[in-house]
């Protein structure tokens, strides 16, 4: 399974190297594949995050939603944050509420934790098994437990789909 | 052209302001947590405007600025989840107005059983 994971180191590194080169001539193209190829073979001791990736079309369809789902909430947490800050009272109930997750791969937890920090209100500070701890601005309602839930199962149910 | 150039300028500047909402939202926040909340989300939004304006008014740019647009999108929110896991670890005190902190029920063994002292 390692030959996937060196695949995928070596086609992003390759096209980083040709974006940042932004030329298609054969000697720059050469140079990129014997680098992509040396740095992809010996970095691949922890590469193995990358097998979890899945490359069916159903994922594809999902990273696109996902990618939507995220900038939507990306602008919402905001104009959220602005409009608090700019408020002259400041409201803010801060405090740290514990969610579980579902997901199993790394991948998908890095992922996970990511966009919940990018997201309204809300930052990743631990995990620790299954529970993720998460600093939130604003606590609304009286059940903590289910509005810590509702924000994990946002980004959950897509990235189940893409990494398991 | 003209029109392309005009966009890419609005759209910097709307990241400029988000970056001065950051920092405003740094300035008046009560505690630690809550600062850095305002200063990824805005910040982050903030550079990628920012650099997509700049992208639109030299188009040639573009592949480059989406690059580094990608790894800002990385980047920050993992830094901002170390800074705010190492403040809780050495105990920075949360702020008054905190409802609750189950990180700390779950961890912080030494100061509940100090407090259970008192």
């Amino acid at each position: 399974m390692k030959i996937k994971g060196i695949a995928v180191i070596f086609i992003l590194l390759l096209s980083t190297w040709l974006v940042l080169n932004h030329s298609l001539q054969l000697p720059i193209i050469l140079i990129g594949v014997g680098l992509a190829a040396f740095l992809s073979l010996i970095m691949c001791d922890k590469c193995s995050v990358f097998n979890e990736i899945k490359f069916t079309p159903k994922a594809f369809l999902y990273t696109f939603l996902y990618i939507g789902v995220f900038i939507f909430e990306l602008f919402k947490s905001n104009i959220d944050i602005a409009r608090r800050v700019l408020s002259p009272k400041l409201p803010i109930n801060p405090g740290i509420v514990k969610a579980e997750t579902i997901l199993q791969s790394q991948m998908g937890r890095l992922i996970l934790a990511n966009s919940i920090t990018l997201t309204p209100g809300t930052f990743t500070i631990d995990i620790i098994g299954n529970t993720l701890y998460i600093h939130c601005v604003n606590i609304e309602g009286d059940d903590m437990e289910q509005y810590a839930q509702n924000i994990v199962r946002k980004f959950e149910k897509y990235l189940e789909v893409l990494y398991g | 052209m003209e029109y392309l150039k005009i966009t890419g300028a609005v759209i910097t500047l709307i990241g400029a302001i988000f970056i001065l909402f950051a920092s405003i939202g740094i300035l008046r926040m009560p505690d630690v947590y809550n600062r850095i909340q305002a200063g990824t989300k805005a910040s982050t939004l903030g550079s990628i405007l920012g650099l997509f304006g700049i992208g639109l008014i030299h188009p040639d740019w573009m592949l480059k600025l989406l690059l580094l647009i990608m790894f800002v999108l990385i980047s920050n929110p993992v830094s901002s989840h170390v800074l705010g896991r190492a403040a809780h670890y050495i105990k920075v005190p949360l702020s008054d107005l905190t409802l609750l902190d189950k990180l700390e029920e779950d961890t912080g063994s030494e100061t509940a059983e100090k407090e259970g002292d008192k």
